[in-house]
């Protein structure tokens, strides 16, 4: 069946229909406003469940059976362990020897450890996935295997969609590297301490069952609970939840790239000579190699001019917990913990405070902390001449990333992407994007290692901009650059069929994906 | 019969690996695996196919295995593997783009220089921004000896394609006699400068010299700069600086000069303090600047700086870079400071304004300045225009 297609405000060609159900074209930003009530799951009543509070169950299994795991239901986890996850494959494990058919996986985002899951999508236990597709199942999807549409949503997406009832979870299973056998749970100790546990936050109050699974079982109360026990139907102790090792990301280093460290500086230079870096500012820096050595150069020009920073947003590192400890900042106000510095530093430090995507990112909240950060560095793995951004689908159409939080991020008052003008021969700077994640009229300043592009929308920044020595250069001009070096690529080739669409933080669909033609094995 | 060049492996990027075999009877056949194939693909194969056509191949397979090399290193393997294959010695030579026809000044200044492994085509790309004086492209060294070859076409390549934004553009040649044959790849693509390593006899600069007279075709002079890097050299550099007029500066290599000695390089270099004297005294009686070695530490910025900041008091000119981090600090420690800056501005104008008054003596205040302190501040004053730390119109915007 194809797939009928309308044209979005953004000019792109979008599904109406999404896996059976009736989406919204994007409307523009902050144009589309909901007014129905949110949704809500069914009432449940303390005389439902055990008296003494004690909601233990024997094994995963069993909690999955007594939830009443069959077809067609949307199972969701999280990603708090990041590649060290252990218990979404084992979920899927369960349902496939129970003989079950066409979940849904509703996770935050996947890993490559969920290669594990392919098979699952092959044999039709799980029909499709709605979340970020990280690697080898993007990769899947992209080439046309996936049953159903891959729907890509941004953390606050996530919290958005939940609250619309636009996806009903009906079991929610999440991992606790600490709880109580009433189902309080925290990340921030226990083996496998991951920090917070903000990502099941909306799951937990609005799935219909709700599953705790952890390896470090406490004595009521598990205090502090992030998680709270109210909302959970049933706790699994199991052997091991995460691979403590893998749970810290691997991209949490200093970048030595030469290159990168250039455009980390020039970027660093930038925001302090056009004034971003005031005393009482806040930032937001991701996990990669660049974002990192930004936030270094940043301390070192807080350290030099006696500055300091009102709060950071975080992912939180070793870095930042630094920056909070040497009192270069009052608070981070963490989303997720990239080291067990940062674990460490969320559970001994009040001023390092667990937030959710609910507090940071939700479109359906009234305002979020996103819109309140002065600077926020994010990444692209395309960005166009009209300054629209790329981070789910590489230049060959392969859908090989998620979108995290960065499309929520763009709300904040200063949006910069320090990227690579190139990438080995593969231009950044391109004319078009191949997947459209983050209008152009949200992001302000291009930072490459061969000139700064800001958009013109922003001309209080080229003002400042224009009394500096930096280089600053159009997009156009960029994009000529980064073609008279690599060439000017070719279109690759992509079928009609749509494999996935990228939804916009209010819940419409800003583009979709096309499945890669597949011509050669090499 | 077979011929390859390159390097593959997952590791490798920005380079690639061609393979050519023999299929004779049948029409030539291209095998490209290629992670940017679906952006490039058509574009690598034009390149490829042109480049059957020149060395006139057929009845050939070739394999690309390419890991997002940009044209120059593509074509650069691919000439090499064609000649290997062929046994022919044409050379595949683009066009200079117009923004590599730019000469410099023999005695432009040269703070520092970065060094760029001759056969990694990766670190070529953007080695001009980081704003280094010069560049230099190796195939000494860094090369290892069964890769000279395809080096060498590498670099000549990369002093075609690539824009180093106008940083001096030197190579590296190899000791004699191979650096000669260096010199028909390079001296035709606009190389400013050619770095004669382990250079111990003036005879051996002016081999250098003759030879680029030879194939130069262009009106200006390719410029050498010895590196002394033995007991012997250092013993006569006062005649090798002055072997040809085309030597601008003068250089000391240490590793070398260390090992020639039998002693460890320390970081108060006080085994090499009469070398580098005899560098810096024999280069400035020559008229010509001396430069240092590299420092090899690029982790510590702060040591970096420091370690320019004692050259430039000795009397050197520049230090060589093995790392873009390096280029920031050397040049800031080769540069005046803000303080020398003003007080030499200050010396400056009460110069001219004795000038124009007409008077011999040049005072600030009640205090007479002597000449060479004169000297040495214009001096001061015209690094600091060169190297961009201050305003042509400086003396409109002088506050006292």
């Amino acid at each position: 069946m194809k797939t009928k297609l309308i044209q979005n405000a953004a000019g792109r060609w979008v599904p109406e229909v999404v896996n059976g159900r009736e989406t919204t074209p994007f409307k523009g930003v902050e144009k589309y406003k909901p007014t129905a009530k949110k949704y809500g799951p069914a009432i449940s009543s303390c005389a439902d469940f055990p008296a003494d509070g004690n909601k233990l169950v024997s094994s995963l299994k069993a909690a999955l059976v007594k939830a009443g795991l069959t077809d067609g239901m949307t199972i969701s986890t999280h990603h708090h362990f990041r590649n060290g996850d252990l218990i979404a494959n084992q979920v899927f494990d369960i349902a496939k020897t129970l003989g079950v058919k066409d979940l849904v996986w509703f996770p935050s985002a996947s890993f490559p450890c969920h290669e594990h899951l392919i098979p699952y999508l092959e044999d039709g236990t799980i029909h499709h996935i709605e979340g970020s597709m990280n690697g080898p199942l993007g990769k899947f999807a992209s080439e046309g295997k996936m049953k159903g549409m891959a729907v890509l949503r941004s953390h606050g997406g996530r919290y958005q969609a939940i609250q619309d009832g636009e996806v009903k979870i009906d079991i929610a299973v999440i991992a606790a590297p600490t709880a109580d056998f009433f189902g309080n749970a925290t990340g921030d100790r226990g083996e496998a301490a991951c920090g917070l546990l903000g990502f099941a936050l909306a799951d937990s109050q609005y799935a219909e069952k709700v599953i705790v699974a952890t390896d470090n079982l406490v004595p009521f109360p598990c205090v502090p609970w992030q998680i709270q026990g109210n909302y959970v139907d049933y706790v699994v102790q199991v052997e091991k939840i995460g691979i403590p090792e893998k749970i810290v990301s691997g991209t949490t280093r200093i970048t030595k790239s030469p290159d990168r460290l250039y455009i980390a500086r020039l970027t660093a230079e930038f925001c302090e000579a056009t004034g971003l870096i005031y005393d009482g500012f806040s930032f937001q820096v991701g996990a990669g190699g660049t974002s990192l050595s930004i936030g270094l150069y940043f301390q070192d020009i807080l350290r030099k001019t006696g500055r300091k920073a009102r709060f950071i947003r975080a992912g939180s590192n070793k870095y930042a917990v630094k920056m909070l400890e040497e009192g270069l900042t009052d608070y981070i106000l963490d989303g997720q913990t990239f080291d067990l510095e940062g674990v460490r530093s969320m559970r001994e430090n009040a001023n390092h405070v667990n937030t959710s995507p609910f507090t940071s990112y939700n479109y359906h909240g009234k305002g979020n902390f996103a819109q309140l950060v002065d600077v926020v560095i994010l990444g692209a793995t395309e960005v166009d001449l009209n300054f629209n951004a790329n981070v789910v689908t590489h230049s060959d159409g392969y859908m090989l990333h998620g979108i995290g939080g960065w499309q929520n991020c763009l709300f904040s008052k200063c949006v910069i992407l320090p990227v690579p003008l190139f990438r080995d021969r593969i231009p950044v700077v391109v004319d078009e994007v191949t997947t459209l994640c983050g209008p152009g009229e949200l992001i302000d300043v291009i930072v490459t290692e061969r000139g700064i592009a800001i958009n013109p929308k922003r001309t209080d920044l080229i003002d400042k901009a224009k009394r500096t020595n930096l280089p600053v250069k159009t997009i156009q001009e960029l994009k000529e650059e980064a073609e008279r070096i690599c060439g000017k690529p070719e279109r690759p080739t992509l079928s009609d069929k749509i494999i996935g669409v990228v939804k916009w933080v209010d819940g419409t669909v800003i583009d979709s994906i096309k499945q890669v033609e597949i011509n050669d094995k090499t | 019969m077979k011929g390859s060049s390159g390097k593959r492996g997952d590791v490798v990027r920005a380079d690639c690996f061609v393979e050519v075999t023999s299929q004779s009877g049948s029409p030539n056949k291209i095998v490209l695996k290629s992670k940017v194939k679906a952006l490039f693909g058509k574009s690598i194969e034009e390149l490829v196919q042109k480049m059957l056509a020149f060395y006139e191949l057929n009845g050939v397979e070739v394999l690309v295995e390419d890991s997002g090399a940009l044209s120059f290193a593509l074509a650069a393997r691919l000439e090499h593997a064609f000649q290997k294959y062929s046994g022919s010695s044409k050379q595949f030579i683009f066009n200079l783009l117009p923004e590599n026809q730019y000469t410099i000044p023999g005695n432009r200044y040269r703070r520092s220089r970065l060094y760029i492994p001759g056969n990694n085509p990766k670190m070529m790309i953007n080695a001009g921004i980081y704003g280094s004086d010069a560049i230099i492209l190796d195939l000494e060294d860094s090369v290892s000896p069964e890769k000279k070859e395809e080096a060498r076409i590498l670099v000549r390549n990369a002093l075609c394609l690539i824009d180093f934004k106008g940083a001096e553009r030197m190579v590296r040649i190899n000791q004699l006699p191979a650096g000669l044959t260096d010199l028909e790849y390079i001296v035709p693509c606009n190389v400013h400068t050619v770095l004669i390593p382990k250079c111990e006899l003036p005879e051996q600069v002016i081999q250098v010299a003759e030879k680029i007279q030879q194939i130069s075709v262009s009106r200006n002079p390719v410029f050498l700069m010895p590196i002394i890097e033995s007991a012997l050299g250092v013993e006569n550099a006062y005649q090798i600086a002055t072997a040809s007029p085309n030597i601008v500066s003068l250089a000391i290599g240490l590793e070398d000069y260390t090992a020639d000695l039998g002693v460890q390089r320390t970081t108060p270099a006080t085994e090499s303090f009469y070398a580098r004297s005899r560098i810096v005294n024999a280069a400035h009686a020559a008229g010509i600047q001396p430069i240092d070695s590299v420092f090899s530490d690029f982790e510590n910025d702060e040591k970096v700086l420091n370690a320019a900041h004692e050259s430039k008091a000795m009397g050197f000119a520049g230090m060589g870079c093995i790392h873009p981090v390096q280029v920031e600090w050397v040049n800031r420690g080769f540069s005046p400071s803000e303080k020398e800056i003003k007080k030499a501005q200050k010396i400056v104008l009460a110069f001219e304004k004795a000038k124009k008054e007409g008077r011999a003596v040049v005072a600030i205040g009640s205090k007479m300045v002597d000449l060479p302190v004169v000297k040495r501040a214009l001096k001061t004053v015209n690094d600091a225009l060169a190297f961009g730390l201050i305003e042509k119109r400086w003396r409109v915007s002088y506050e006292n």
